[in-house]
This record gives structure tokens, C-alpha cells and sequence, in this order.
């Protein structure tokens, strides 16, 4: 028989025939009316949206809509060109200013996604003769970075500073020069990383570490910047990279560093020069979040992390299997059975709550994760409906 | 610098569970994945347990090139020059 260029991809045509017995696909979910922050309808239902990392629920915050559609009006639909090119305007660069000014660090880049951000710093700043330590559970653009570049690439532990710490040593003096990644709070289960240890080992080592804070800016330390902020250890983190598509409510990537070098390596980074920068429509709600994190984040932050306990210890009460902390990412851990978890899912889906499906390899596990993220903006209603629909398929979360 | 044999041993010593869960011979030209079936998440996890029991990192841009016990163990030699 002939073989066939798509003959690799059987594995995905299985799970795409699994999820046609649904009504429903969970990959491929419709948002056919969004109609706030936290609620949409979908699959023709009324759906509280407990899974769009739109932690602080700015978008639809009337100042960063009329900012976005004030550049939109003034500045057109798009930049239709790199970064290098014609794609930076004034606004790209202020964002730039006011990201460095908000972390108190003299460099900044903007990207076009967070994906992007990643893939830069990751295949340009550590060369070939370099290598990077990532944390095993990293984002796949953690990953997807690394691949794109030269460096020796090497995975430590979860969150486990001791196994990073052998693996520099056996560096030798390659060490120096590695650079560590690790993230904020993990995307998965929303567990953080352990900052203060890792400091500790980058230090003893001579290392550089990065932190990625897509799911904890905004979110985590007095002033939102993070984890790195959080843990106190704004002095030893070389890289901080984020994202404006969660906490700020639109779309784009970021990278500040301790290091006025980082602009040297701007024009080096491929990912940030062979594509199109981001629209002025982007820039400026996003510039206007920023502003309102910065003055507003206290409050923001307090409604998210109540909305947090309140969904963990509502499922934590079911006696499901989660995450080891409190969360605005609350994941309960389904088991191995793909059908029991389509069918779990699809359940919620159906009692009006949409949350994430994760499932190998997406998942850190072998096991199957229902995820989800809280919002500022969910009422604390939202949040027991959700827990009292997790409440009525528990027997099947249970039984695994 | 360690003996081939050595990895050899050793590499046996950790994956004679997994054939003997698949019903499998285990030589140099077994395949991790197709003969093992070892999904990738468990070989991630297996391939640490290796490198702590040689106290060598394995970089993950040779795993691409990691088909058979062969593959690995004449990587392990190499990173542990």
C-alpha cells in the first residue's frame, strides 16, 4: 500500500472519531455569542467560561475598548509589517517603555504573541556553545524555542531545585553560561515554581534563569508583577518573559531584562523580525490595561483569589484529585481513560460550564485534566454553579 | 569514562520490565517505542532514571536520533567522555 504523507497523524484521526459521537468537540469548541467576560453561548447554551485565563476579566473593560477602537478608527486594521520593517509604531515603542518602567528594568522587547516572545528569547539568546535547563513541565513554546535554536537543551525535575542543581554540575564549566527556565505558575495545575530555591542554585552555579509569568502577571506579587516579584528575588532574574493574551486581555508577547544587552540580540531573533507586528488596536488596549493593573490590580487581584479558594475548596470537597495549592488554574486530575474524561467533560459542557480538557501528551501526567481558570469577573453565583456542576458528575470523576 | 557493556547492563536492568510487559526479547536492536511501547511522557520519566543511575544529563536534542537500545547506550557512552 502507498504510504501516506498524513499516515502519522492516525493517532489524531482516532481521537477526532472519539469526540464525533459528541455533540460537542472539546478541541474545537465554538464560542457562538460571547455575552461578558465569563459567560458565552455555546453548543446553543448559556455557558459560564471557567477556562480563558482571562484572570483579571479586562475585555471588556470600556477603557481598553475605547483605546483599541480609538487606534483602530486613527491607525488602521493593522501594521502589515515586521517589527524591523514598518511594523513598530509609536505605540509599540511606549508599551516597551511602560512594560520596563512597570518591572524597573532598563530592556524590554514587544512581540506578537507570548508563543512568539518564547520562541525569540529561547533560539537566540542561548548559541550553540550555550545550554538551557528548562523545568520539565514547561509550556510547549518553552519547548518549541529551545527546538528552534542551537543550544544543548537539557530537562530537570518539576519544580525540584536539587535535580537542577546535579545537572549544572555536570555542566562543569559550560554552567556559566546555561540559562534556566522555569515559569511563574504552571499552566496545567497552577502549582509556582519554587523561586527562592532556584535563585539559590542559578547563583551557586553562575547561571542565568529566565521566568516566564504568563499565568501569574497580574496576578501574583503587591504589585502584579509576578512570581519573580512575589518571591522577592527581582534582583537575581535575568529574563522575565509574559504575555498581554491573559491578565491584559488581548494579545501579545513581551520579554524585560536586567540586561541592556537584550537589544543587541532584537535583531538577531527571527521570530521577531519574520513576522508582522501587532495591530494598533492590540498595543492600545493593552497599554490601557497595563495602566489599570497598575492602578487597580489590588482589587482585581483580591476578587480573582477569592474566586480561587472558593473553587478549590468547593471541588477540593469532593475529595477529587488536584493540584497541591490554591490556584486562579484549579486542574482536577481525571485518570487515564480518554472516553471517561470526553465524556466528564461534555457532561459539564451541558450543565452550562466550560472548562479545559487536557490530555496526553498536552497534560504532565498520563493522566487526562479537567482545567480551570478563574477570572475577576466571575460572580461568586458563577463560581458555585460551577462547583455544584462538578457536584453532579463526580461519580465519574471519582470512579477513575 | 564507562564501559559500552557497562551502559549495556544497565540500560537492561531498567527496561526489563517494559519487555517483559510487551512479551519481549531484550537486545541492542529492540525499539524503545514500536517493540516497548513506551509512550513518550514514561520515556521522558525513564530516560531521568538513567541518567542518575550514570550521573549524566542527555541532552534533548539527541533524542530524536534514540530509535533502539543501541542508539542510547552508544549515546550514554558518548555524554559520559
Amino acid at each position: 500500500m502507498r504510504r501516506s504523507i498524513f499516515d502519522k497523524f492516525q493517532y489524531y484521526a482516532n481521537l477526532r472519531e472519539d469526540v464525533a459521537r459528541l455533540d460537542a468537540n472539546p478541541f474545537n469548541v465554538v464560542v457562538e455569542q460571547v455575552l461578558s467576560e465569563t459567560e458565552a453561548i455555546v453548543n446553543g447554551r448559556r455557558t459560564i467560561l471557567a477556562g480563558t485565563n482571562n484572570y483579571l476579566g479586562l475585555t471588556f473593560d470600556p477603557r481598553c475598548i475605547a483605546a483599541g477602537r480609538k487606534a483602530l478608527e486613527e491607525e488602521g486594521t493593522g501594521t502589515t509589517g515586521s517589527r524591523m520593517a514598518n511594523g513598530t509604531y509609536a505605540g509599540h515603542l511606549a508599551l516597551e517603555r511602560e512594560l520596563a518602567e512597570f518591572f524597573g528594568l532598563p530592556a524590554s522587547i514587544v512581540f506578537s504573541t507570548g508563543y512568539i516572545a518564547n520562541l525569540g528569547i529561547l533560539s537566540t539568546i542561548p548559541g550553540a556553545s550555550d545550554a538551557i535547563l528548562l523545568d520539565a513541565d514547561s509550556h510547549a513554546s518553552i519547548y518549541d524555542g529551545c527546538r528552534l535554536g542551537n543550544a544543548e537543551v537539557i530537562r530537570f525535575r518539576h519544580n525540584d531545585p536539587a535535580d537542577l542543581d546535579k545537572r549544572l554540575r555536570r555542566l562543569g564549566d559550560k554552567a556559566e553560561s546555561a540559562l534556566v527556565v522555569v515559569e511563574g505558575i504552571y499552566s496545567m495545575i497552577g502549582d509556582q515554581a519554587p523561586l527562592q530555591e532556584i535563585v539559590e542554585v542559578k547563583r551557586r552555579h553562575g547561571a542565568y534563569l529566565m521566568v516566564d509569568e504568563a499565568h501569574s502577571l497580574g496576578v501574583l506579587g503587591e504589585h502584579g508583577r509576578g512570581l519573580v516579584e512575589q518571591a522577592g528575588v527581582e534582583e537575581d532574574v535575568d529574563f522575565i518573559v509574559g504575555t498581554f493574551s491573559k491578565s491584559l486581555g488581548a494579545i501579545g508577547g513581551f520579554c524585560v531584562s536586567r540586561w541592556q544587552e537584550l537589544e543587541h540580540a532584537r535583531y538577531a531573533m527571527r521570530p521577531y523580525i519574520f513576522t508582522a507586528s501587532s495591530s494598533p488596536s492590540i498595543i492600545a488596549s493593552t497599554r490601557v490595561a497595563l495602566s489599570i493593573l497598575r492602578e487597580q490590580g489590588p482589587e482585581l487581584r483580591k476578587r480573582l483569589w477569592d474566586n480561587a479558594h472558593r473553587l478549590y475548596q468547593g471541588l477540593k470537597a469532593f475529595g477529587f484529585r488536584m493540584g497541591p495549592e490554591s490556584s486562579p488554574v484549579v486542574a482536577v486530575t481525571l485518570g487515564r481513560s480518554k472516553d471517561n474524561a470526553l465524556k466528564v467533560w461534555h457532561d459539564l459542557l451541558d450543565k452550562g460550564v466550560y472548562v479545559n480538557l487536557v490530555m496526553p501528551p498536552a497534560s504532565p501526567t498520563t493522566e487526562c485534566l479537567l482545567r480551570c481558570s478563574l477570572s475577576a469577573a466571575h460572580s461568586a453565583a458563577q463560581i458555585d454553579a460551577v462547583v455544584d456542576a462538578f457536584g453532579a458528575v463526580s461519580g465519574k470523576i471519582l470512579e477513575n | 569514562m564507562k564501559q559500552y557493556e557497562e551502559i549495556l547492563d544497565a540500560l537492561y536492568e531498567v527496561l526489563k520490565p517494559f519487555a517483559s510487559e510487551a512479551n519481549k526479547q531484550l537486545d541492542e536492536e529492540t525499539q524503545l517505542v514500536a517493540d516497548l511501547d513506551i509512550d513518550s511522557v514514561r520515556l521522558l520519566e525513564l530516560l531521568m532514571e538513567i541518567e542518575d543511575h550514570l550521573d549524566i544529563s542527555i541532552p534533548l536534542n539527541r533524542l530524536p536520533d534514540i530509535n533502539t537500545v543501541r542508539d542510547l547506550a552508544v549515546s550514554l557512552q558518548e555524554l559520559s567522555e
